[in-house]
């Protein structure tokens, strides 16, 4: 009985403080990225110690600097925020139109070469990136498309078919068939019937779908360095802030400030995904 | 005879049925299967030959991109050479430490979150923060923390935990692979710590409270009730991070580029890419790394076959 009262007291406080180191590590990171993206440089070699700044010494001329055309005197964020938005939108919209019809073959028609097929989209994912990447480096500069954001566009999209596939089959199976086959018996056809039915009850998986997509191909890093290092107005924010990050001539806080602009939207959406992503990619786990 | 009359057509409407389902499902399933083939499957299976040729951006300019000739003695030079073993050893220590440890922290995580206090939807929805954050602003904001002239850690290690000097986390030997490590313990401590959280609320817990009454304790509990629940997704989760880890090579080329005994068999793929412009040097160290994943998977799935068997 001792035992019971002393391991139910010790694991009380442990938890509370556990739970609170957890907390603490999880997110001082961010709340320092934040917090240096206001500070002037000279602040922080002042004081590196500085966890806390006072109000007085905040600027946005951090933001300033680092959004500002190459041109006149900044670091081009502005631009690069652009060209992740267009590569980011262009593959959500590109591989959604491919994936939704796929991954509803996949799930709902009866063919030769399923098996195959859906095998073929989940044995992809487990090879190395780095391994595609040697040949499309040297196909895509051969084709004239390596510097070019078709080209990066075309590679995400191929990246993020098998997760979007796997979240839309696995939602698509929880549609019960009778629903189909009614409409089917109706007289639909099967495209009518995917587009007028299945899709719309799937709409919210679709959702979370795309906005994952979003955010892989707005993070995404490998494959911008691989194919547009040398092409400036090309760079996305991951790809400007790792290069200009390696050198010496950009203060630290104005690449925070990058670094927040490149964060804030993926969190953003996050924000609106997380039930349904985070039920979508751990459906497997529940069951055991 | 009504029936047997009746069935001829209908199972050969059946037949056509099916054969239209057939191309409709090819209809819709080869636009994804297309671009799957060529953007991976295709460079995938060109990388194999790239490895068994000889070639370099000079020689792709004076033969094209399909002349050359097949040889072992690229392969060969490549996986006798003492730079590769090294990189892979480093590659295993690196994925199965930080595996090991994403798993522990997100177990220990999603135990501590398992009964419910106020706040606890939000702080656990922002412990996933670490996950889904790009990789290139969280790499920066650790590389300016662990500085060792400005870097916020350095400072207070000096002033509190009387260190002599800054260490240099991410350039020196033995403290560059642990760092690598423990920041890809924090960054994919949260992915554990979802898909355990997923099973812990779908565990039922009426017999857990039965055992708490007759004075189980929380720790018996835990080793006789709760991890015996849990193993099947911690088996399912070691698989999925060892893969992704192993093939990693955002993370340890953005804090560290490969230097001070970090270098990754992916980052030394893209050093001998990028840094020699040795095409095919690059391409069988690439080829090892997929043929060790899958020696690794087929182990796997054999075993995991066999311990489905007896049970």
């Amino acid at each position: 009985m001792r035992r019971l009262q002393l391991e139910q007291r010790t694991f009380a406080v442990l938890r509370w403080l556990t739970i609170a180191a957890l907390v603490v590590v999880t997110l001082f990171p961010f709340y320092y990225m934040l917090m240096m993206s206001f500070v002037p440089i000279q602040e922080l070699l002042r004081d590196p110690g500085m966890v806390f700044p006072a109000a007085a010494n905040l600027t946005l001329g951090t933001y300033q600097d680092v959004l500002r055309p190459l041109d006149e005197g900044g670091q081009g964020f502005a631009q690069f925020m652009r060209n992740s938005f267009l590569v980011a939108t262009a593959t959500t919209i590109l591989t959604l139109l491919l994936v939704i019809p796929g991954a509803y073959a996949v799930s709902r028609l009866r063919f030769r070469g399923r098996r195959q097929v859906s095998a073929l989209f989940l044995v992809v994912y487990l090879f190395p990136a780095i391994i595609i990447a040697i040949p499309l480096f040297v196909g895509f500069s051969a084709l004239g498309i390596r510097q070019s954001l078709i080209g990066l566009v075309l590679v995400y999209i191929a990246l993020t078919v098998p997760v979007s596939i796997y979240l839309l089959r696995s939602y698509f199976d929880t549609i019960p068939m009778s629903i189909e086959e009614s409409a089917r018996i109706d007289g639909a056809s099967r495209v009518q019937t995917m587009w007028h039915i299945t899709i719309p009850l799937a709409r919210p998986t679709i959702l979370s779908t795309a906005l994952y997509i979003w955010m892989i191909a707005w993070n995404e890093f490998l494959f911008a360095l691989l194919f547009l290092v040398a092409e400036r107005d090309l760079w996305t924010v991951s790809l400007g802030l790792s290069q200009l990050a390696d050198g010496i001539e950009v203060a630290k806080t104005t690449l925070m400030a990058g670094s927040v602009l490149l964060t804030v939207p993926v969190v953003v959406l996050y924000a609106i995904a997380e039930r349904g992503l985070t039920e979508g990619l751990t459906s497997g786990a529940e069951k055991g | 005879m009504s029936s047997a009359a009746a069935t001829a057509p209908r199972s050969r409407n059946r037949f056509r049925g099916q054969q239209r389902e057939n191309r409709d499902a090819w209809i819709l399933v080869s636009p994804t299967a297309i671009i799957v083939v060529a953007v991976i499957v295709v460079p995938i299976l060109w990388n194999v030959i790239l490895a068994f040729q000889d070639k370099s951006f000079t020689s792709i300019a004076a033969e094209g991109i399909f002349g050359g000739e097949l040889t072992m003695d690229n392969f060969l030079a490549v996986v006798t050479g003492a730079g590769f073993w090294r990189s892979l050893w480093t590659t295993v220590i690196y994925s199965v430490l930080s595996t090991l440890g994403s798993i522990v922290v997100g177990l220990v995580a999603a135990l501590c979150f398992r009964s419910p206090f106020r706040g606890r939807g939000a702080l656990r929805s922002m412990m996933l923060l670490p996950y889904v954050a790009p990789v290139v602003a969280v790499t920066f904001v650790w590389q300016v923390m662990l500085n060792p002239q400005y870097g916020v850690l350095n400072h207070y290690g000096q002033r509190l935990l009387g260190w002599d000097q800054g260490v240099d986390f991410l350039g020196r030997a033995p403290f560059a692979l642990l760092t690598v490590i423990v920041f890809e313990i924090w960054r994919y401590f949260p992915f554990a710590f979802l898909f355990l959280t997923a099973r812990l609320v779908a565990l039922p817990r009426d017999i857990e409270e039965a055992a708490l009454v007759d004075g189980v304790t929380p720790s018996q509990n835990f080793r006789h009730m709760v991890l015996p629940q849990l193993m099947s997704t911690i088996a399912l989760l070691s698989v999925l991070r060892l893969i992704m880890t192993f093939n990693k090579f955002d993370d340890v080329y953005l804090l560290t580029g490969g230097a001070a005994g970090t270098e990754v068999a992916a980052v030394r793929v893209y050093n001998q890419l990028m840094g020699s412009f040795d095409i095919s040097s690059a391409a069988a160290t690439a080829l090892v790394l997929a043929i060790v994943l899958a020696i690794f998977l087929a182990a796997y799935l054999r075993l995991s076959a066999r311990a489905e068997d007896r049970s």
